[in-house]
């Protein structure tokens, strides 16, 4: 299992609680102190799109964020259960064009902010799993 | 922390003062402040970001959204920033070219092309 998870109502006031959460995970975890800005950001931007997409899409299912601590990694996995468009399949619903452009804006900056960042869409929801890498605790600081 | 918000006239200017964290939650108040400021006819403004802690794409789009507005009055609209990481966030998604982006309020307030 995740090293923490988090659900919550997928409401925008929860999200800054995620991204304090998913920081304060990462400092632990070992990831770098230069680094925990973007970390803010990129969970920030994933939770804002998931609650996003439940809202314009009417559902009432909590947005979830797995922080993965690993040994010299750290994962965030952020998922939604929004019926996304399969390639080949039917759009399920119709994202506005507004929707999507402000849904594009936030993939947009997790890609410029994470180098290994995946996002997986399926018919019962998405996933977007961001992975930084972490040196290990200096003894010297025990 | 909280969206902080303060306006005041600078000659023909209007600084809006931001403070705390622009997010998905907070934007809308930068909306509705920068929406009622066209509205009451002050289309040249300049958005001080020196105190804001943490800004996203969400904040982005209203800061966007803001320009549309003054531009259809040919307006404008500066910001004012020095905060690598919030800087970061305008190059990652090629905003400085949109944007005028001062290093303080008096030379916003002072530039005019």
């Amino acid at each position: 299992m995740a090293t923490v998870e988090l659900r919550f109502s997928a409401l925008p006031e929860h999200v800054r609680t995620a991204r304090l959460v998913a920081a304060a995970v990462a400092r632990r975890a070992g990831v770098d102190e230069a680094v925990l800005d973007e970390v803010r950001l990129a969970v920030g931007e994933a939770c804002s799109r998931a609650v996003g997409l439940h809202q314009s899409g009417g559902i009432t299912a909590p947005v979830k964020v797995a922080l993965i601590e690993e040994e010299k990694q750290f994962s965030i996995e952020v998922g939604d259960e929004a019926p996304h468009a399969v390639p080949g399949g039917d759009t399920p619903g119709g994202v506005p064009e507004t929707d999507a452009e402000e849904d594009e804006m936030g993939l947009a900056v997790i890609s410029g902010l994470v180098d290994d960042v995946e996002v997986t869409t399926g018919r019962n929801g998405g996933l977007i799993r961001m992975t930084w890498p972490t040196t290990p605790p200096a003894v010297a600081a025990l | 922390m909280d969206l902080s918000l303060s306006t005041r006239t600078v000659g023909d200017r209007t600084v809006v003062e931001v403070g705390g964290e622009i997010d998905v939650y907070t934007a809308p108040k930068l909306r509705e402040q920068l929406v009622e400021l066209v509205n009451d006819g002050n289309f040249h403004l300049v958005v001080d970001m020196e105190g804001v802690d943490f800004l996203d794409s969400t904040g982005l789009g209203v800061l966007v959204g803001g320009l549309k507005r003054v531009r259809a009055h040919e307006g404008s609209l500066r910001l004012v920033c020095n905060q690598e990481r919030i800087l970061k966030i305008f190059r990652i998604t090629g905003l400085t070219k949109v944007f005028p982006i001062h290093t303080s309020v008096e030379e916003a307030v002072a530039a005019t092309d």
